[in-house]
């Protein structure tokens, strides 16, 4: 936290955005989160970095009230919400993850209709929020997947006729269309082909620029999480082992895993 | 041996073919549809002698509801003379003792196939879709308890990218019959698959409609005076079939649902497709007075 407040002094003097406190969650016997606790303020990129079962996508359902902890707190700093977003009802929950949370999953069919048209994806985001005119989701349609530099005269194919690189820029359209206070990204470039990675990157980077967009950036990708991210969380088996600013983190790893992961991608 | 030995000794129906326990199920799941209109309330559905998905919903609603003085009205896409609307017309008064007719005004219960007759019906009458596909969600959401659970959160989006979707493609609403319709602005409902035509017939009506779907074992309801607005979008108004400038080549009716009808060489009649208003109309030109009713459209246009 020193180094933080050295380096960005404006974000400790600011409220968080989000912090969850004390997240646990089993399945079964499979300890997926064990007592995670972190905040991220406004405008920034929080990356979580760590191994295979790491609790990495089970924390960020979370993030998206798709699932609830067995203990531990949610909270948005955002007018109208409870304290602690878990207890919000299902119907709640899902009508503040339409307007206000926008997801990226690492599966495009996770996250897409895929024989809809890719504009259609979009614009069901505005239907859940309400919208009925035929002229704006259309309109906004298009602004968001030029905003996600994703080729226009493309925007009324639907997804499983698009490159995998294409399909992630459609999922990246729906969840910022609304503009979100909080944007979630899973694993969003895993499985392209490095050079539509970085086009990729390079979009989110400037939307993040532009926008200065909250993100929560998830890859077991370094590389990934070094051009992207503001601080990183390492998580491992469940736990956060380490969390600091991103040069810190990668220049001067604390933590022996974190060590380990630093030197084998070096 | 004689084949009477073999058989069980006759037995008299109950009245009206149901026995008392279904047409008591029937009673209250009714009673349920009417308190919540458009929701679709599951029945159990009983046997009776034709098969699914020829009308057997609408025969065991009409069934529960008919008593001696009951005067049935029966049609099959508008006509009360086709195979399969006259076998059950038959079996109705032949279980029940009821009347039956062909002229909308006389009848007090009707129950149809994909139509709702251009005679407007008054608060006495009760209407009886027979539906093949209640659930409007069933095209977006195959899962039926996720689309039970969309109904309770009023959940209604991917309808509507389904008609963005159209415009998209067609540039314009496709959707043609079983237009999604929401219903007291709370559940949206197929309207069964009556033409566009038909669904504003539905919107603050004087009768009661009952829908009911045999093979799916769901009932729901449009209770008189009850708002029924088919979903569309803001600045996309709903447009109903374009017939209002067509003519009928047998009664020279103008402005109601045709029917069209292939001619040799090329080319189309049509035919007005509620045939007993057709009929009305020749007995007229030949000099008969029979009385025919208000209708919901005049000159083409919906009278509201
Ligand atoms: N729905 C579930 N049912 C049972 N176990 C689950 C479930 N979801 C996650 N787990 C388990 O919880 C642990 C954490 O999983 P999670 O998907 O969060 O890991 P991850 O860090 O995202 O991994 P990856 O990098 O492979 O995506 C794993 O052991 C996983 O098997
Ligand atoms: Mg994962």
């Amino acid at each position: 936290m020193t180094a933080l407040a050295k380096a960005m002094p404006q974000l400790v003097t600011a409220e968080p955005l989000m912090r969850f406190d004390s997240l646990s969650k089993r399945y079964g016997p499979v300890v997926a989160l064990d007592d995670v606790s972190a905040h991220v303020y406004p405008g920034e990129v929080l990356g979580i970095v760590g191994e295979s079962g790491s609790g990495k996508s089970t924390l960020l359902r979370m993030m998206n009230l798709q699932e609830s902890p067995d203990a531990g707190t949610y909270a948005l700093d955002l007018p109208d919400l409870p304290p602690n977003l878990f207890d919000l009802d299902r119907f709640e929950r899902r009508m503040l993850c339409a307007r206000r949370i926008g997801i990226v999953y690492q599966n495009p069919h996770q996250g897409l209709l895929m024989k809809n048209s890719s504009s259609g994806n979009v614009a069901e985001r505005l239907l859940i929020a309400g919208e009925r005119r035929f002229h704006v989701l259309r309109e906004k349609a298009r602004g968001a997947l030029d905003a996600s530099e994703f080729p226009l005269d493309r925007m009324d194919a639907p997804p499983v006729e698009l490159s995998g690189g294409m399909q992630q820029r459609v999922q990246l359209a729906k969840a910022i269309a609304l503009e979100p206070a909080l944007l979630l990204l899973d694993e969003p470039t895993t499985g392209l082909d490095v050079s539509v990675q970085a086009l990729v990157l390079d979009t989110l980077k400037r939307l993040q620029q532009d926008r200065r967009m909250t993100m929560v950036l998830v890859s077991h990708d370094l590389g990934v999480i070094r051009t992207m991210a503001d601080r990183v969380m390492v998580m491992r088996q469940g736990k956060v082992v380490e969390e600091g600013l991103a040069d810190q983190v990668f220049q001067d790893p604390q933590h022996a895993y974190t060590q380990q992961l630093v030197h084998a991608k070096l | 041996m004689t084949l009477a030995s073999l058989t069980r000794p006759w037995r008299a129906f109950s009245y009206g073919f149901l026995d008392a326990s279904a047409k008591r199920e029937m009673r209250r799941k009714m009673i349920k549809a009417v308190a919540v209109p458009g929701c679709q309330m599951p029945y159990a559905s009983r046997e009776v002698p034709i098969a699914r998905g020829w009308g057997t919903g609408g025969l065991q609603v009409t069934l529960t509801l008919v008593n001696p003085k009951s005067v049935v009205k029966v049609i099959d896409q508008g006509a009360d003379d086709s195979v399969n609307a006259a076998s059950i017309r038959r079996f109705l008064t032949r279980v029940s003792g009821a009347g039956a007719t062909n002229d909308t005004l006389a009848a007090s219960l009707i129950q149809s196939r994909h139509r709702i007759p251009e005679e407007k019906l008054r608060a006495d009458q009760i209407l009886i879709l027979q539906v093949p596909n209640p659930e409007p969600l069933r095209p977006v959401e195959p899962n039926m308890s996720a689309a039970r659970q969309m109904h309770a959160d009023a959940d209604y989006g991917r309808l509507w990218l389904t008609l963005y979707e159209q415009i998209v493609r067609s540039g314009r609403v496709m959707q043609g019959a079983s237009y999604p319709s929401m219903v007291n602005g709370r559940h949206v409902m197929s309207p069964s698959p009556i033409p566009r035509w038909d669904v504003p017939k539905l919107h603050m009506a004087d009768h009661l409609t009952i829908l009911s779907a045999g093979r799916e074992k769901r009932i729901f309801a449009v209770p008189p005076h009850t708002r029924v607005e088919p979903l569309v979008f803001d600045d996309v108004p709903y447009r109903v079939e374009d017939h209002a400038g067509l003519t009928c080549a047998r009664s020279g009716l103008t402005g109601y649902f045709m029917n069209e009808i292939p001619q040799d060489g090329g080319g189309s009649a049509h035919e007005v497709s509620d045939s007993e208003l057709g009929v009305k109309a020749i007995r007229r030109a030949e000099g008969e007075d029979p009385e025919i009713g208000a209708t919901w459209y005049v000159d083409g246009e919906m009278q509201r």
